[in-house]
């Protein structure tokens, strides 16, 4: 896409928004919504009791809903909630209901090797910071305005189209409907015991 | 205060995306190394979703939504490769799991 369009939609965009709908405190809750979503995810990795981890997920899968919604995206924090708070984090209890919890419980958290991976784990952090680092400049400083209400609508229409016509995503929406299928086939043969 | 941008929500991003990798790295239960794998996952859509509003465009969110339908199709795979191991080892440590080893 080439910049000047950019521009244009940029401009455009903000042109068309309601000054009355700015969000508020926007700092603030960023960063209690950020807080809660990083202890949450250290909580998943320290954790003893999968239990314990399962509600961490939960706590931080929530707040980046959260997120979500600070970043206009209403449909995608609804997904979140419902989706993985609601269907994955439950499929997830579970199963550690059903594998042997007392044992895991009393075993030692981490594996043999883990210093490499810890080591792996900082690595992979100080490329991040090094790209943030040289690539602050790229991002702009404010964030642009995007037209608000009509999100659920707009994504729907890329989804499965307008007007009779197919949407932008329709095909790899069917693909991702199949593949959900072929997930469910497999994991109902894997778990049954005789097919 | 500074105005939050971006940037501010790929830091974030950054740092989920590393909680998880070093709990898949590091873990010894295979539960917990699935969810540290959905940590990574949601790092993803947090910044698409913060692209997408960087741009004003709707394709991050339509992504994100792929990668939640991937998540999902993930989980119940993993899960079901879980049951069917704890069926026959009794063990989800992963320094037990070697049956591909040489």
């Amino acid at each position: 896409m080439n910049p000047s369009l950019n521009m244009a939609l940029i401009s455009a965009f903000t042109t068309t928004t309601d000054p009355g709908m700015a969000p508020v405190a926007t700092p603030f809750f960023f960063y209690l919504l950020s807080g809660l979503a990083v202890a949450g995810g250290f909580l998943v990795i320290t954790r003893r009791n999968p239990v314990h981890c399962a509600l961490a997920l939960i706590v931080t899968l929530i707040a980046m809903a959260h997120l979500y919604l600070m970043l206009y995206a209403p449909f995608v924090a609804a997904v979140q909630i419902i989706v993985y708070a609601g269907g994955i984090m439950v499929l997830f209890l579970f199963v550690i209901m059903l594998v042997s919890i007392e044992r895991a419980s009393k075993d030692r958290r981490f594996n043999r090797i883990w210093p490499v991976g810890l080591a792996a784990a900082c690595a992979l952090m100080a490329l991040f910071v090094s790209a943030f680092v040289k690539g602050r400049a790229l991002f702009p400083d404010r964030m642009i305005a995007i037209p608000e209400g009509s999100n659920t609508q707009q994504v729907a229409s890329m989804l499965y189209g307008e007007a009779g016509r197919m949407g932008q995503y329709t095909f790899a929406f069917e693909i991702a409907s199949l593949l959900l299928l072929v997930a469910i086939l497999g994991a109902v043969i894997m778990t049954k015991k005789k097919i | 205060m500074v105005p939050i941008t971006t940037f501010h929500y790929l830091v974030v991003a950054a740092a989920l995306f590393v909680l998880g990798v070093i709990g898949v790295l590091t873990r010894r239960n295979v539960v917990i190394m699935l969810m540290s794998i959905e940590l990574i996952l949601n790092a993803v859509n947090l910044n698409l979703v913060a692209f997408s509003r960087m741009w004003g465009r709707l394709e991050g969110q339509v992504f994100a939504i792929f990668i939640v339908v991937d998540a999902a199709a993930e989980a119940a795979v993993g899960l079901g490769i879980l049951i069917a191991f704890f069926r026959n080892k009794e063990t989800i440590n992963v320094d037990e799991i070697d049956l591909l080893k040489w």
